[in-house]
Protein backbone atom coordinates (compact mmCIF):
# COMPACT_ATOMS: atom_id res chain seq x y z
CA UNK A 1 0.00 0.00 0.00
CA UNK A 2 1.62 3.83 -0.86
CA UNK A 3 0.71 6.41 1.42
CA UNK A 4 0.54 9.48 -1.43
CA UNK A 5 -1.34 11.89 1.12
CA UNK A 6 -2.04 12.59 5.15
CA UNK A 7 -4.72 10.31 6.35
CA UNK A 8 -5.80 11.56 10.10
CA UNK A 9 -8.64 9.06 11.99
CA UNK A 10 -9.05 8.82 15.82
CA UNK A 11 -10.02 11.56 18.22
CA UNK A 12 -8.36 12.74 21.83
CA UNK A 13 -10.52 11.86 23.39
CA UNK A 14 -9.96 9.23 26.45
CA UNK A 15 -9.07 5.84 25.49
CA UNK A 16 -8.49 6.90 21.87
CA UNK A 17 -6.05 7.84 19.84
CA UNK A 18 -5.16 10.43 17.15
CA UNK A 19 -3.21 8.83 14.62
CA UNK A 20 -1.90 10.54 11.59
CA UNK A 21 -0.12 8.93 8.59
CA UNK A 22 1.80 10.78 5.80
CA UNK A 23 4.35 10.22 3.48
CA UNK A 24 7.49 10.15 4.59
CA UNK A 25 10.29 12.85 3.95
CA UNK A 26 13.16 9.91 3.74
CA UNK A 27 12.12 6.51 2.52
CA UNK A 28 11.63 4.41 5.48
CA UNK A 29 9.20 3.85 8.69
CA UNK A 30 9.42 6.59 11.27
CA UNK A 31 6.92 6.48 14.13
CA UNK A 32 6.21 9.42 16.72
CA UNK A 33 4.47 8.81 19.80
CA UNK A 34 3.06 10.69 22.52
CA UNK A 35 1.10 9.03 25.09
CA UNK A 36 0.01 9.18 29.05
CA UNK A 37 1.04 5.28 29.11
CA UNK A 38 4.01 6.19 27.44
CA UNK A 39 6.27 4.36 30.17
CA UNK A 40 4.31 1.89 30.60
CA UNK A 41 2.94 0.51 27.14
CA UNK A 42 4.98 2.48 24.74
CA UNK A 43 6.99 -0.21 23.16
CA UNK A 44 3.73 -1.97 23.07
CA UNK A 45 1.94 0.72 21.03
CA UNK A 46 5.08 0.72 19.01
CA UNK A 47 4.94 -3.06 18.12
CA UNK A 48 1.33 -3.11 17.25
CA UNK A 49 2.31 0.17 14.87
CA UNK A 50 4.62 -2.07 13.15
CA UNK A 51 2.53 -5.04 13.06
CA UNK A 52 -0.07 -3.03 11.30
CA UNK A 53 2.52 -1.35 8.89
CA UNK A 54 3.51 -4.53 7.87
CA UNK A 55 0.31 -6.81 7.50
CA UNK A 56 -0.91 -3.51 5.33
CA UNK A 57 2.49 -3.88 3.23
CA UNK A 58 3.10 -0.32 4.14
CA UNK A 59 7.16 0.41 3.79
CA UNK A 60 7.31 3.99 3.37
CA UNK A 61 5.05 6.22 6.13
CA UNK A 62 5.36 8.54 8.84
CA UNK A 63 3.43 7.90 11.62
CA UNK A 64 2.06 10.33 14.26
CA UNK A 65 -0.30 9.08 17.57
CA UNK A 66 -1.36 10.89 20.12
CA UNK A 67 -2.93 7.91 22.55
CA UNK A 68 -5.47 8.96 25.27
CA UNK A 69 -5.38 4.97 26.61
CA UNK A 70 -6.02 3.08 23.74
CA UNK A 71 -6.30 -0.47 23.33
CA UNK A 72 -4.03 -2.41 21.47
CA UNK A 73 -7.43 -3.22 19.08
CA UNK A 74 -7.97 1.04 18.78
CA UNK A 75 -4.63 1.66 17.73
CA UNK A 76 -5.26 -0.67 15.14
CA UNK A 77 -8.92 0.50 14.10
CA UNK A 78 -7.75 4.01 14.08
CA UNK A 79 -4.28 3.30 12.20
CA UNK A 80 -5.53 1.24 9.53
CA UNK A 81 -8.47 3.85 9.32
CA UNK A 82 -5.58 6.75 8.99
CA UNK A 83 -3.57 4.76 6.28
CA UNK A 84 -6.27 3.34 3.79
CA UNK A 85 -7.43 7.26 3.63
CA UNK A 86 -4.02 8.27 2.84
CA UNK A 87 -3.24 5.63 0.54
CA UNK A 88 -6.94 6.62 -1.00
CA UNK A 89 -8.18 3.21 -0.36
CA UNK A 90 -12.23 2.98 0.34
CA UNK A 91 -12.07 -1.29 -0.50
CA UNK A 92 -11.25 -2.75 2.57
CA UNK A 93 -10.19 -6.47 3.07
CA UNK A 94 -12.35 -7.81 5.58
CA UNK A 95 -10.97 -11.60 5.42
CA UNK A 96 -8.39 -11.74 7.73
CA UNK B 1 -34.82 -18.26 28.08
CA UNK B 2 -32.49 -15.43 26.27
CA UNK B 3 -33.33 -12.26 28.49
CA UNK B 4 -33.55 -9.23 25.51
CA UNK B 5 -35.08 -6.50 28.24
CA UNK B 6 -32.57 -3.77 27.31
CA UNK B 7 -30.53 -2.64 24.30
CA UNK B 8 -28.18 -0.33 25.04
CA UNK B 9 -27.07 1.59 22.00
CA UNK B 10 -23.33 2.62 21.44
CA UNK B 11 -22.41 5.10 19.40
CA UNK B 12 -19.82 2.50 16.81
CA UNK B 13 -16.94 5.75 16.83
CA UNK B 14 -16.41 5.84 20.14
CA UNK B 15 -13.74 4.38 21.43
CA UNK B 16 -14.36 4.59 25.46
CA UNK B 17 -17.69 3.26 25.22
CA UNK B 18 -17.29 0.76 22.42
CA UNK B 19 -14.47 -0.54 24.84
CA UNK B 20 -16.88 -0.31 28.04
CA UNK B 21 -20.24 -1.19 27.04
CA UNK B 22 -20.69 -4.30 28.42
CA UNK B 23 -19.66 -3.26 32.10
CA UNK B 24 -23.39 -2.19 32.94
CA UNK B 25 -24.72 -5.20 32.38
CA UNK B 26 -27.71 -4.41 29.79
CA UNK B 27 -28.93 -7.79 28.29
CA UNK B 28 -27.38 -6.78 24.50
CA UNK B 29 -25.18 -3.58 23.60
CA UNK B 30 -25.71 -2.49 20.14
CA UNK B 31 -23.04 -0.35 18.57
CA UNK B 32 -24.80 1.66 16.27
CA UNK B 33 -22.60 2.79 12.43
CA UNK B 34 -25.49 4.37 11.11
CA UNK B 35 -27.49 7.60 12.33
CA UNK B 36 -25.07 8.45 15.22
CA UNK B 37 -21.99 8.28 12.71
CA UNK B 38 -20.86 11.27 10.54
CA UNK B 39 -20.78 9.95 6.80
CA UNK B 40 -17.05 10.85 6.99
CA UNK B 41 -16.49 8.82 9.64
CA UNK B 42 -18.41 5.42 8.60
CA UNK B 43 -14.87 4.10 7.73
CA UNK B 44 -13.11 4.43 10.69
CA UNK B 45 -16.22 3.64 12.84
CA UNK B 46 -16.59 -0.08 10.58
CA UNK B 47 -13.09 -0.38 11.53
CA UNK B 48 -13.87 0.52 15.07
CA UNK B 49 -16.21 -2.06 15.80
CA UNK B 50 -14.69 -4.66 14.02
CA UNK B 51 -11.13 -4.86 15.68
CA UNK B 52 -12.98 -4.91 19.05
CA UNK B 53 -15.55 -7.83 18.20
CA UNK B 54 -12.92 -9.07 17.07
CA UNK B 55 -10.59 -8.82 20.18
CA UNK B 56 -12.60 -7.52 23.11
CA UNK B 57 -14.36 -10.06 25.54
CA UNK B 58 -17.84 -8.66 26.56
CA UNK B 59 -18.89 -11.33 28.88
CA UNK B 60 -21.45 -12.62 27.68
CA UNK B 61 -23.60 -9.49 26.71
CA UNK B 62 -25.38 -10.12 23.39
CA UNK B 63 -23.74 -8.13 20.89
CA UNK B 64 -25.17 -6.66 17.89
CA UNK B 65 -24.21 -4.06 15.61
CA UNK B 66 -26.51 -1.64 13.82
CA UNK B 67 -25.87 -1.11 9.90
CA UNK B 68 -26.65 1.08 7.47
CA UNK B 69 -29.28 0.62 5.14
CA UNK B 70 -28.79 -1.16 1.41
CA UNK B 71 -29.68 2.38 0.42
CA UNK B 72 -27.05 3.75 1.67
CA UNK B 73 -23.57 3.19 0.03
CA UNK B 74 -22.31 2.04 3.47
CA UNK B 75 -24.90 -1.01 3.98
CA UNK B 76 -22.86 -3.01 1.92
CA UNK B 77 -19.17 -2.44 3.33
CA UNK B 78 -20.99 -2.48 6.77
CA UNK B 79 -22.26 -6.21 6.21
CA UNK B 80 -19.13 -7.97 4.65
CA UNK B 81 -16.92 -6.28 7.80
CA UNK B 82 -19.53 -7.58 10.62
CA UNK B 83 -20.40 -11.39 8.90
CA UNK B 84 -16.12 -10.99 9.55
CA UNK B 85 -15.98 -9.57 13.26
CA UNK B 86 -19.31 -11.94 14.40
CA UNK B 87 -21.29 -10.37 16.42
CA UNK B 88 -24.30 -12.15 17.87
CA UNK B 89 -26.78 -10.12 16.07
CA UNK B 90 -26.99 -7.76 12.85
CA UNK B 91 -29.99 -5.09 13.20
CA UNK B 92 -31.30 -3.91 9.90
CA UNK B 93 -32.34 -0.04 10.19
CA UNK B 94 -35.61 1.89 8.24
CA UNK B 95 -37.28 -2.22 7.89
CA UNK B 96 -39.86 -1.75 5.26
CA UNK B 97 -40.41 -4.48 3.10
CA UNK B 98 -39.50 -8.52 3.58
CA UNK B 99 -37.49 -8.29 0.40
CA UNK B 100 -35.53 -5.74 2.56
CA UNK B 101 -34.39 -8.52 4.95
CA UNK B 102 -34.16 -11.25 1.96
CA UNK B 103 -31.41 -8.91 0.96
CA UNK B 104 -29.43 -8.59 3.72
CA UNK B 105 -29.91 -11.92 4.35
CA UNK B 106 -28.38 -12.98 0.61
CA UNK B 107 -25.31 -10.38 1.24
CA UNK B 108 -24.67 -12.34 4.67
CA UNK B 109 -24.91 -15.78 3.55
CA UNK B 110 -22.90 -15.13 0.89
CA UNK B 111 -19.66 -13.03 2.92
CA UNK B 112 -20.66 -16.17 5.03
CA UNK B 113 -19.58 -18.73 2.46
CA UNK B 114 -16.64 -16.49 0.79
CA UNK B 115 -15.05 -16.09 4.41
CA UNK B 116 -15.76 -20.16 4.60
CA UNK B 117 -18.21 -19.22 7.87
CA UNK B 118 -20.51 -21.46 9.19
CA UNK B 119 -24.07 -20.43 7.38
CA UNK B 120 -26.61 -18.78 9.69
CA UNK B 121 -23.32 -18.21 12.18
CA UNK B 122 -25.35 -14.71 11.89
CA UNK B 123 -28.82 -13.71 13.39
CA UNK B 124 -31.07 -10.43 12.37
CA UNK B 125 -32.98 -8.15 14.19
CA UNK B 126 -35.38 -5.57 12.08
CA UNK B 127 -36.12 -2.32 12.96
CA UNK B 128 -39.81 -1.00 11.68
CA UNK B 129 -39.79 2.70 11.71
CA UNK B 130 -42.42 3.83 8.78
CA UNK B 131 -45.62 3.46 8.55
CA UNK B 132 -44.66 1.20 5.53
CA UNK B 133 -42.84 -1.19 7.87
CA UNK B 134 -45.97 -1.32 10.46
CA UNK B 135 -48.46 -2.62 7.87
CA UNK B 136 -46.06 -4.99 6.36
CA UNK B 137 -44.63 -6.15 10.10
CA UNK B 138 -45.68 -9.70 9.86
CA UNK B 139 -44.30 -9.90 6.27
CA UNK B 140 -40.93 -8.90 7.69
CA UNK B 141 -41.27 -10.97 11.11
CA UNK B 142 -41.14 -13.86 9.09
CA UNK B 143 -38.97 -13.20 6.24
CA UNK B 144 -36.11 -15.34 7.60
CA UNK B 145 -35.28 -17.99 9.44
CA UNK B 146 -32.15 -16.19 11.19
CA UNK B 147 -34.71 -13.14 12.35
CA UNK B 148 -34.51 -13.54 16.28
CA UNK B 149 -36.82 -9.96 16.68
CA UNK B 150 -38.37 -6.85 15.32
CA UNK B 151 -37.74 -3.39 17.24
CA UNK B 152 -39.90 -0.26 17.01
CA UNK B 153 -38.37 3.23 15.94
CA UNK B 154 -40.78 5.41 16.87
CA UNK B 155 -38.91 8.73 16.18
CA UNK B 156 -38.84 8.29 11.98
CA UNK B 157 -42.60 7.09 12.54
CA UNK B 158 -44.11 9.97 13.85
CA UNK B 159 -42.50 12.27 11.66
CA UNK B 160 -44.22 9.96 8.59
CA UNK B 161 -47.17 10.28 10.26
CA UNK B 162 -46.90 14.12 10.24
CA UNK B 163 -47.58 14.04 13.98
CA UNK B 164 -44.66 14.45 16.95
CA UNK B 165 -44.20 12.45 20.23
CA UNK B 166 -46.37 12.40 22.77
CA UNK B 167 -46.01 11.54 26.78
CA UNK B 168 -49.04 9.17 26.62
CA UNK B 169 -47.64 7.88 23.41
CA UNK B 170 -51.48 7.54 21.89
CA UNK B 171 -50.02 8.50 18.28
CA UNK B 172 -48.00 5.18 17.99
CA UNK B 173 -49.80 3.01 19.88
CA UNK B 174 -51.27 1.31 17.25
CA UNK B 175 -47.68 0.61 15.70
CA UNK B 176 -46.62 -0.69 18.84
CA UNK B 177 -49.79 -2.79 18.95
CA UNK B 178 -49.39 -4.14 15.48
CA UNK B 179 -45.51 -4.86 16.15
CA UNK B 180 -45.64 -6.70 19.06
CA UNK B 181 -48.74 -8.92 17.23
CA UNK B 182 -46.59 -9.74 14.39
CA UNK B 183 -43.42 -10.50 16.59
CA UNK B 184 -45.74 -12.67 18.74
CA UNK B 185 -47.31 -14.50 15.67
CA UNK B 186 -43.90 -15.39 14.29
CA UNK B 187 -42.63 -16.41 17.87
CA UNK B 188 -39.48 -13.65 17.60
CA UNK B 189 -38.97 -11.13 20.21
CA UNK B 190 -40.25 -7.74 20.12
CA UNK B 191 -38.66 -4.70 21.32
CA UNK B 192 -39.92 -1.32 22.16
CA UNK B 193 -38.35 2.33 20.95
CA UNK B 194 -36.64 4.55 22.96
CA UNK B 195 -37.33 6.99 24.96
CA UNK B 196 -35.41 10.22 24.62
CA UNK B 197 -35.42 12.06 27.79
CA UNK B 198 -32.79 11.19 29.98
CA UNK B 199 -34.22 13.38 32.80
CA UNK B 200 -37.51 12.52 33.05
CA UNK B 201 -37.56 9.12 34.77
CA UNK B 202 -40.90 8.55 36.13
CA UNK B 203 -41.89 8.89 32.20
CA UNK B 204 -39.79 6.31 31.47
CA UNK B 205 -40.90 4.02 33.85
CA UNK B 206 -44.53 4.62 32.80
CA UNK B 207 -43.55 3.81 29.02
CA UNK B 208 -41.56 0.48 30.45
CA UNK B 209 -44.60 -0.57 31.98
CA UNK B 210 -46.77 0.42 28.96
CA UNK B 211 -44.29 -1.80 26.81
CA UNK B 212 -44.58 -4.49 29.35
CA UNK B 213 -48.28 -4.32 29.78
CA UNK B 214 -48.63 -4.65 25.59
CA UNK B 215 -46.30 -7.92 25.57
CA UNK B 216 -42.86 -6.01 24.08
CA UNK B 217 -39.94 -8.39 25.50
CA UNK B 218 -37.86 -5.24 26.37
CA UNK B 219 -36.45 -1.50 24.72
CA UNK B 220 -34.10 0.05 22.85
CA UNK B 221 -32.43 2.27 25.49
CA UNK B 222 -29.79 5.16 25.20
CA UNK B 223 -27.69 5.55 28.54
CA UNK B 224 -26.74 3.46 31.31
CA UNK B 225 -28.80 4.67 33.56
CA UNK B 226 -32.17 3.43 31.86
CA UNK B 227 -31.02 -0.50 32.26
CA UNK B 228 -31.82 -1.00 35.91
CA UNK B 229 -35.19 0.60 35.43
CA UNK B 230 -36.01 -1.47 32.53
CA UNK B 231 -34.77 -4.81 34.52
CA UNK B 232 -37.12 -4.08 37.73
CA UNK B 233 -40.01 -3.58 35.75
CA UNK B 234 -39.11 -6.30 33.75
CA UNK B 235 -38.97 -8.95 36.83
CA UNK B 236 -42.02 -10.60 38.15
CA UNK B 237 -42.77 -9.36 41.53
CA UNK B 238 -42.58 -12.05 44.25
CA UNK B 239 -46.72 -12.31 44.25
CA UNK B 240 -46.70 -13.08 40.71
CA UNK B 241 -43.77 -15.46 40.83
CA UNK B 242 -45.83 -17.41 43.69
CA UNK B 243 -49.16 -17.24 41.97
CA UNK B 244 -47.46 -19.50 38.92
CA UNK B 245 -46.23 -21.67 41.72
CA UNK B 246 -49.05 -22.05 43.14
CA UNK B 247 -50.33 -22.97 39.39
CA UNK B 248 -47.56 -25.10 38.84
CA UNK B 249 -48.02 -27.14 42.22
CA UNK B 250 -51.83 -27.59 41.21
CA UNK B 251 -51.19 -29.06 37.83
CA UNK B 252 -48.57 -31.44 39.46
CA UNK B 253 -51.67 -32.54 41.99
CA UNK B 254 -54.23 -32.87 39.36
CA UNK B 255 -51.69 -35.21 37.23
CA UNK B 256 -50.93 -37.11 40.45
CA UNK B 257 -55.14 -37.84 40.98
CA UNK B 258 -56.06 -38.12 37.25
CA UNK B 259 -57.99 -34.75 37.66
CA UNK B 260 -59.32 -33.04 34.16
CA UNK B 261 -60.30 -29.84 35.71
CA UNK B 262 -58.43 -27.91 39.02
CA UNK B 263 -58.71 -24.43 40.41
CA UNK B 264 -56.12 -22.46 41.80
CA UNK B 265 -56.74 -19.23 43.99
CA UNK B 266 -60.60 -20.08 43.04
CA UNK B 267 -59.98 -19.73 39.48
CA UNK B 268 -60.55 -22.49 36.93
CA UNK B 269 -56.85 -23.51 35.29
CA UNK B 270 -56.46 -23.61 31.59
CA UNK B 271 -53.66 -24.11 29.16
CA UNK B 272 -53.17 -20.25 28.63
CA UNK B 273 -52.77 -19.55 32.91
CA UNK B 274 -50.34 -22.51 32.91
CA UNK B 275 -48.23 -20.69 29.84
CA UNK B 276 -48.06 -17.85 31.89
CA UNK B 277 -47.20 -19.05 34.76
CA UNK B 278 -43.78 -21.01 32.84
CA UNK B 279 -43.34 -17.66 31.36
CA UNK B 280 -43.36 -16.45 35.04
CA UNK B 281 -41.04 -18.60 36.32
CA UNK B 282 -38.93 -19.06 33.28
CA UNK B 283 -38.32 -14.56 33.53
CA UNK B 284 -37.83 -15.19 37.38
CA UNK B 285 -35.06 -17.70 36.90
CA UNK B 286 -33.75 -15.76 34.23
CA UNK B 287 -33.88 -12.42 36.03
CA UNK B 288 -31.41 -14.33 38.26
CA UNK B 289 -34.23 -14.71 41.09
CA UNK B 290 -34.21 -18.10 43.20
CA UNK B 291 -36.69 -20.46 43.28
CA UNK B 292 -36.64 -23.50 45.10
CA UNK B 293 -35.26 -26.31 43.28
CA UNK B 294 -38.05 -28.63 44.47
CA UNK B 295 -40.51 -26.23 42.89
CA UNK B 296 -38.89 -26.51 39.32
CA UNK B 297 -39.94 -30.52 39.28
CA UNK B 298 -43.48 -30.10 40.24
Amino acid sequence: MKITKKGIAGTLESSDVLVTVSPPVEPGVTIELESIVKKQFGNRIIAVVNEVLEGLGIKDVHVSLQDKGALDCTVRARLEAAAYRAAGISQLQWRR
Amino acid sequence: MKLRRTMLYVPGGNAAMVKDAHIYRSDAIMFDLEDSIAVNEKDSARLLVFHALRTLNYEGTETVVRINGLDSPYGRDDIKAMVNAGPDIIRLPKTETAQDIQDVEELIRQEEKAAGLEEGSIALMAAVESPLGILNAYQIATASSRLIGIAFGAEDYVTNMKTSRSRAGSEIFYARSALVTAARAAGIYALDTVFSDLNDEEGFVEEVRMAKQLGFDGKSIISPRQIRPVHDVFAPTEAEVEAALRVMRGIAEAKKRNMGVITVDGKMVDKPMVDRAERIIEMAKASGQRIPEEELHV
